[in-house]
């Protein structure tokens, strides 16, 4: 409805994603307090028990915590944070370079091919 | 908590549906699919006790189903239930004296949200605003069980958006018994728990979304699509 969603993976999953990336991306702080679960429900236009899901799960990986009677925060946990940035950073290269090998590249030419895509994009400054 | 047990319904020599038995728990929003005439209309008249089975039993919360169970349901038809002179105010007042769980609070909210003149005649409402009114009124009720009957059918996407906003800001998502019948299913699948499939009347499928996704990576459409295909129907049906 307000936010098209992939079929191949759960939604909770893909709201939770959304999250890490605002946060990576600093649009959300750490300390800062997330929407309450029906406010992220309409804003997406999800289910509240599967909003409710991404919450949880969150809570379960360290990176939100709940706070009694007050709602939903990001973790003041700066480890915790760096360890997401990273993990987000793993995964997109994970898949570039296994996108890479299928069809053929060896590793020497993924990173050749990859720092002159990188110096090119400097030029074009 | 809605309980069908062993439901059949006849319409002269047809069967609407053929011995359905159901669990419908609080708490959760379920999407009842089929094409035109599968049975999901009939479905919902039943559980609100417009109509009664032929065979079998439905029980609301413990009691047999009859017609002082529209106490406890809200149902939103899919036709037209308007007197064509009143105005949308008179609509509101109207249904306030009819249920004693009617909140004219969340009902002038509800109005101002989605945008209704009060002061206009049902009959000068185009059919996006008759489906917000319609809306309005189901959900200003306090009922523990909420059915919408093809609450988007030709309503344009704002329209729908609105409508799924309101939905979810006045739910009691704890408490409340939501399902929604249609057959656009695309567009409402994030909002929804479970999805039940039915077809000619037979019952051919329960899921919950999100497991669908996870466990077998596809969307309920495909879902559908596949489920309806093994029982015989090919293309054509969304």
């Amino acid at each position: 409805m307000t936010q098209e969603f992939q079929t191949s993976k759960p939604i909770y999953m893909q709201i939770a994603e959304r999250i890490f990336q605002q946060i990576v991306r600093g649009e959300m702080a750490s300390g800062e307090k997330l929407a309450s679960v029906r406010e992220m429900a309409i804003q997406t236009g999800v289910n509240p028990n599967t909003i409710q899901r991404t919450y949880s799960e969150m809570e379960r990986m360290g990176i939100v915590e709940t706070r009694r009677g007050q709602g939903t925060f990001i973790t003041e946990n700066k480890v915790i944070l760096t360890e997401l940035k990273i993990r987000l950073q793993t995964d997109i290269i994970q898949s570039f370079v296994k996108s890479m090998k299928d069809i053929g590249f060896s590793k020497e030419e993924i990173v050749q091919g990859l720092q002159d895509y990188l110096n090119g994009c400097d030029e074009h400054d | 908590m809605i309980e069908l047990r062993n439901v059949s319904k006849k319409y002269g020599r047809d069967f609407s549906l053929k011995d359905v038995s159901i669990t419908f728990k609080p708490g959760k929003i379920y999407g009842l699919l089929g094409p035109n005439g599968s049975g999901k209309s009939t479905t919902l008249k039943m559980i609100s006790g417009l109509v009664y089975p032929n065979k079998g039993e439905i029980f609301v919360d413990g009691k047999l189903v009859n017609r002082k169970i529209s106490r406890k349901v809200a149902y939103l038809t899919e036709l037209d239930m308007f007197y064509d002179p009143f105005t949308v105010q008179h609509m509101i007042d109207f249904y306030a004296t009819q249920f004693p769980d009617f909140e004219m609070e969340k009902a002038n909210t509800l109005v101002n949200d989605l945008k209704l003149d009060r002061s206009k005649k049902i009959k000068q409402l185009s059919k996006g605003n008759r489906g917000r009114l319609k809306l309005v009124l189901a959900l200003s009720r306090n009922a523990p069980i909420l059915l919408l009957d093809e609450p988007f059918s030709g309503l344009d996407p704002m329209v729908r958006e609105s409508i799924v906003k309101s939905l979810l800001s006045y739910i009691d998502f704890e408490e409340q018994t939501v399902i929604i019948a249609t057959h656009e299913i695309d567009e409402i699948e994030p909002l929804l728990d479970e999805v039940l499939a039915i077809f000619n009347g037979n019952l051919i499928g329960i899921q919950n979304v999100e497991t669908l996704r996870e466990e077998k990576g596809v969307s309920v459409l495909q879902w559908f699509k596949k489920i309806m295909e093994e029982n015989g129907v090919y293309g054509g049906e969304k």
